[in-house]
This record gives C-alpha cells, sequence and structure tokens, in this order.
C-alpha cells in the first residue's frame, strides 16, 4: 500500500552551515517502526537527488518516534553565503514528506496507516 | 535551597518580539529570565557598529528589554542572564546600568559582565603559535581569509556566568557564549551542580536548547495539527521548571496562547540537530537519544532520563569574514504559461549578463510558486497562476554585482510578456559577511567575570 509520508509524521528543518537537517516524527508511536524501516538513508538520497550536493546522514531516535536527517549540500553554500530564498533549510523538512513509501499491506492494515489518495 | 527553579525564555534572536521579556516575568512566577540574542553572524554587525562608535557593539534591544523588566528585576528579585553583549559586554552594562538609573533604580543592579570570548585581538599571535583555526566545514586554514577576519568568538560554556551569579550578579551580560549555558548556568548556580554532574548539566543544557528559540517549542513554527494550536497572536513563550536531580517541565503562562505538548517540544529538539547522541558543548556532551517526554497536564511536559557525558578539550570559536557580495532581483510572470515565460527571461538575463562580460562566482535562478523549495518534488507547475524568477548572483567584484542590478527593469519592456512585481525598484548590492566554525584549545581562553555596581 502506497503510503505519504505527511499522513502519518511531522517535520522540523534547521541548518548548521551547508548542511539542513531534518528530523520526522511519527504521529503516532506506533508507526516509529514504518519510518525505521522506510524511510531509509538510500530513500532519503534517492528522493533528494539533484537538489543536494553531498551525502545524506541518519540518526534514529527511538526515545522521541524520531528519524534525523542531516542533508550536506544542500544549502548552496549555507548562512549569509547562500541565494536560495531557504538558505536556512527551514522547509526541507516538508520537502521530506513529500515521500510516498510503499508498505505490504499485511503491515499497513495492522498499523491502521492511511492509504495515499 | 529552592525545590523548583524557574527560567524563562524572552527573546529566541535579536528581532524577536520585544514585549515578551515583560509578559514573561509578569505573566506568572519566574526565577530568571534568560535572553537569547546572537545568531551566528549578529557578532559581526556588531563588530562593524563599534568600529564606528566604542560605545556600541551590544545588542540594544537588551536596554529597552531591561527597562521594561525593571520593576521584576527590583522588587521581586527575577535575575537576568542575556547573551546581550555582543563584542562590547563593557559597554552593555554601562547602558544597562544607565537604564536602571534613569528609572530610579540607582545601585539596584549588580551587573556581571563575563569577556574573555573576544579573540579578534589575538588571531595573529594565535596562528602564529600554530592555532590553525581551520574551517570545520572545508577544513582550510584561517590564514586564507585572515585579512577579511571581521569577528572571531569563542563560544563560552556555563562557568563564567555560575561565577557572575555566585558573586552576588543579579543581571548577567556576556558576549558569544553558547545560547544552552544561558539556561543551564542559572540551573547549576541554584542546585550546586558539580563540574563532572554529567547527568544534571546534559539536563540543563537539554532544557536551554528547548526553550532558547522562544516561542518555537510553545506552538510557534509547529506543524503539528498546526491549525488548532489557540491565539498565536498572544503565545505564550516558555519557560522550564526545574528539579535538582535534573528533571523539568516544560510550560507557559496561563492566559496565554500557543501551546506546549510532547509534539511542539519533539519538533524543537529536533530543530538544528546533528548527530544526536553527541550534541557537544563547552561543559558537556548531552545525548539526546536518551530524552524521555511525558505530557503532565495541560501545557505541560515533563523531561526526564538525560545522560551526559565528560566534553572535549575544544572550544568552538565563532569568526566572521568578509567574502564578496550578492544581489537578487525578482519579477513576477503570469499565467497562461507563466513557468515557461520566467524560464525564458532567465536564459535571457543570463546571455546578457554573458555578453556583457560579467564573471561571478555563483549564479542562482530559482522560480518561487514552481520550485523554489521543493524542487522537482512539487511536480509539474506549468499551470501555476503565476511565478517569481528570483535571480542571483555572488563574487568579489562588487562592480559587477552593481551592474548585474540594473538588467532586471529592462526585461518588463524587452523580455516575455505578462510579467510584473517589479515596483521595488534596482536589488540592492548587500556586501556578504560569512561564517567560518573553527575549533580551538579550552586552555588559551580566559574568561573573566567583572562586577559593576
Amino acid at each position: 500500500m502506497k503510503v505519504r509520508l505527511v499522513d502519518i509524521a511531522h517535520a522540523r528543518s534547521g541548518d548548521k552551515g551547508d548542511t539542513a537537517n531534518v528530523g520526522v516524527i511519527a504521529l503516532q508511536a506506533r508507526w516509529y517502526e514504518v519510518l525505521k524501516e522506510f524511510v531509509t538513508r538510500n530513500r532519503v538520497a534517492e528522493h533528494f537527488r539533484g537538489m543536494i550536493d553531498g551525502e545524506v546522514d541518519r540518526f534514529e531516535l527511538p526515545n522521541l518516534n524520531a528519524l534525523n536527517f542531516l542533508l550536506h549540500g544542500a544549502l548552496d553554500g549555507g548562512g549569509t553565503l547562500s541565494l536560495k530564498t531557504d538558505a536556512q533549510g527551514k522547509v526541507y523538512s516538508t520537502a521530506l514528506l513529500r515521500m510516498v513509501i510503499d508498505v505490504p499491506d499485511a503491515e499497513a492494515r495492522r498499523l491502521e496507516l492511511p492509504a495515499a489518495k | 535551597m529552592k525545590e523548583i527553579v524557574r527560567v524563562a525564555a524572552g527573546q529566541g534572536f535579536w528581532g524577536d518580539d520585544l514585549d515578551a521579556p515583560r509578559r514573561q516575568v509578569e505573566g506568572g512566577q519566574v526565577d530568571y529570565l534568560m535572553l537569547d540574542y546572537l545568531a551566528e553572524v549578529t557578532m559581526s554587525i556588531l563588530q562593524k557598529q563599534k568600529e564606528r562608535d566604542p560605545a556600541l557593539g551590544y545588542a540594544r534591544d537588551f536596554v529597552g528589554a531591561m527597562e521594561s523588566v525593571l520593576p521584576a528585576v527590583v522588587e521581586r528579585g527575577v535575575k537576568v542572564v542575556a547573551n546581550a553583549g555582543g563584542v562590547n559586554p563593557p559597554a552593555c552594562a554601562a547602558a544597562v546600568k544607565a537604564v536602571a538609573e534613569k528609572n530610579g533604580a540607582k545601585g539596584a543592579l549588580r551587573i556581571g559582565v563575563v569577556s574573555g570570548d573576544d579573540l579578534l585581538g589575538r588571531l595573529d599571535q594565535l596562528i602564529a603559535a600554530g592555532h590553525a583555526l581551520a574551517n570545520m566545514e572545508t577544513g582550510e586554514p584561517l590564514s586564507t581569509v585572515r585579512d577579511r577576519v571581521l569577528s572571531a568568538n569563542a563560544y563560552l560554556g556555563s562557568e563564567p556566568i555560575v561565577e557572575a551569579l555566585g558573586k552576588g550578579a543579579n543581571v548577567v551580560i556576556t558576549g558569544r557564549s553558547t545560547d544552552t549555558a544561558l539556561t543551564m548556568a542559572p540551573l547549576r548556580h541554584e542546585f550546586g551542580w558539580g563540574a563532572e554532574s554529567w547527568d544534571q548539566l546534559a539536563a540543563g543544557i537539554v532544557a536551554g536548547h528547548i526553550i532558547e528559540c522562544g516561542a518555537q517549542c510553545s506552538g510557534g513554527n509547529c506543524l503539528y495539527d498546526w491549525r488548532s494550536i489557540p491565539d498565536l497572536a498572544n503565545v505564550g513563550y516558555p519557560f522550564v521548571e526545574a528539579k535538582r536531580d535534573g528533571t523539568f517541565v516544560v510550560t507557559k503562562h496561563p492566559s496565554t496562547g500557543g501551546r506546549v505538548s510532547v509534539q511542539t517540544v519533539s519538533e524543537q529538539l529536533v530543530y538544528e540537530m546533528g548527530d544526536p547522541h553527541a550534541y557537544i558543548t563547552p561543559d558537556v556532551i548531552a545525548d539526546f537519544t536518551t530524552i524521555k517526554l511525558a505530557p503532565d497536564g495541560d501545557d505541560r511536559v515533563r523531561v526526564s532520563g538525560i545522560k551526559g557525558k565528560p566534553p572535549t578539550d575544544k572550544l568552538k570559536v565563532s569568526i566572521a569574514y568578509r567574502a564578496g557580495f550578492k544581489a537578487i532581483g525578482t519579477l513576477v510572470y503570469v499565467w497562461p504559461d507563466a513557468l515557461e515565460k520566467a524560464q525564458l527571461a532567465d536564459k535571457i538575463l543570463r546571455e546578457r549578463l554573458e555578453r556583457l562580460g560579467l564573471r561571478f562566482e555563483r549564479i542562482l535562478t530559482e522560480f518561487v510558486g514552481a520550485s523554489a523549495t521543493h524542487g522537482h518534488l512539487a511536480g509539474d507547475q506549468r499551470n501555476a497562476p503565476e511565478v517569481q524568477l528570483r535571480f542571483g548572483v555572488r563574487g568579489p567584484d562588487r562592480a559587477a554585482v552593481e551592474r548585474f542590478t540594473r538588467e532586471i527593469a529592462p526585461l518588463v519592456l524587452n523580455g516575455p510578456p505578462s510579467v510584473t512585481g517589479f515596483a521595488g525598484g534596482r536589488p540592492k548590492v548587500e556586501e556578504i559577511v560569512a561564517y567560518w566554525p573553527a575549533l580551538i584549545d579550552k586552555s588559551v581562553v580566559k574568561t573573566r567575570v567583572d562586577l559593576v555596581q
């Protein structure tokens, strides 16, 4: 079943130099396992292909039902050097929430995940 | 010893709500008011101001904030900790003293002034002694931009603030200290946490991280269920109620807007997060994967379980340097085919810059309304009602950037049709002051605390 990240998580992002961070937090604690399993480092790197110049790092925060991603080379130099509208990576959070993941039907039903419309 | 110590955030950056400090001390009981004024490049702006006038170089908003909270400080014993000193903490202290006297509170303030963070005058000596101050992102040594450096400040930890409070200060003014130390230091002072009470120190740091951006943990900029967050016009700024064991509650005053919930606090916890296992500060390394959040009634979140470990032997140094010039021009193209028209204008503009022989380090085109922030993820936007062409250039040559700014307006008459939104006139050329993060041995930074009465 196709599931939109925006229907199962919320997020906030910020910057550190030329790196944007995106923290993605499951809307329900039981959905954290879905984030953990399907929102992988490679999947996120693929999602942002062409938008960032560097690698992606991923960290798990089961205590907050959250994942933290570092998107390196995401901010056109970052800070005051950047010419981007989003020079401080404030809305990369919502760009990540555009992701659609494919969860096996049985698991999606067990966790009562909302299906993508 | 107090059982509970309340530290309230009244300012999340320089330019934040001017009335928030007063509302924080009048809305209910707080013991400390914490005001954070310094973003990464603020120091360089202050340095430029100090060069023009040696009595400036600090966050002047703070003087007004102090005036507005003076009754609470004088009559109720609320203490204030702020990094408003910028590159000139003594001048900031003098201005605060003067405003207190003007308001009939002569002698009522004991102002602790923290210095020692400013390394600008010592840079050559430090470089000569083998401190490369290499850029933490690129690895380049500072010598490559040395002649363009405007300011250089080490991020200080909690110790000098604790020292100032220990000497009886009721207002502490620092220069570049870490944002989180402004919250942790009062707790450390009140509870007598030792230099190796790693878990408690880490808890103080996490408390600081949660409230350092003001209302961003109490309903501001919160994506979770954002429509339901009440009365943001009267948003309550956060405060922590901390206990000696390092546990604390995040909350806000009654009858204020916004919300404090596990979700609003979680969003703030992940804001600007790096490796959550190692949030490095001068005092302690906090492990954000140990934080436990639990609801504790309306607009109250209990925070516990935090673990810390010993810090490194380095301090981070925030260096600002001149890095050339930039300008950004915009025009709005309108349906039908808004995006396609903006794309053609971009192509024309690039050709004209090329023909003029203008060279830049960087040219960036964005199509606001179509793809500026979400890129290809935004999908097909060819039917957008309007698209803003946003065209930026950056380079070392001011004249070239200046020349570019004259190329936007002509497009209105000699480029693609259905264009508007040029009333702002020619784009402004801005000098870029860039940020150079580096590390330095703790042992070379000597802090100092003076008491001004």
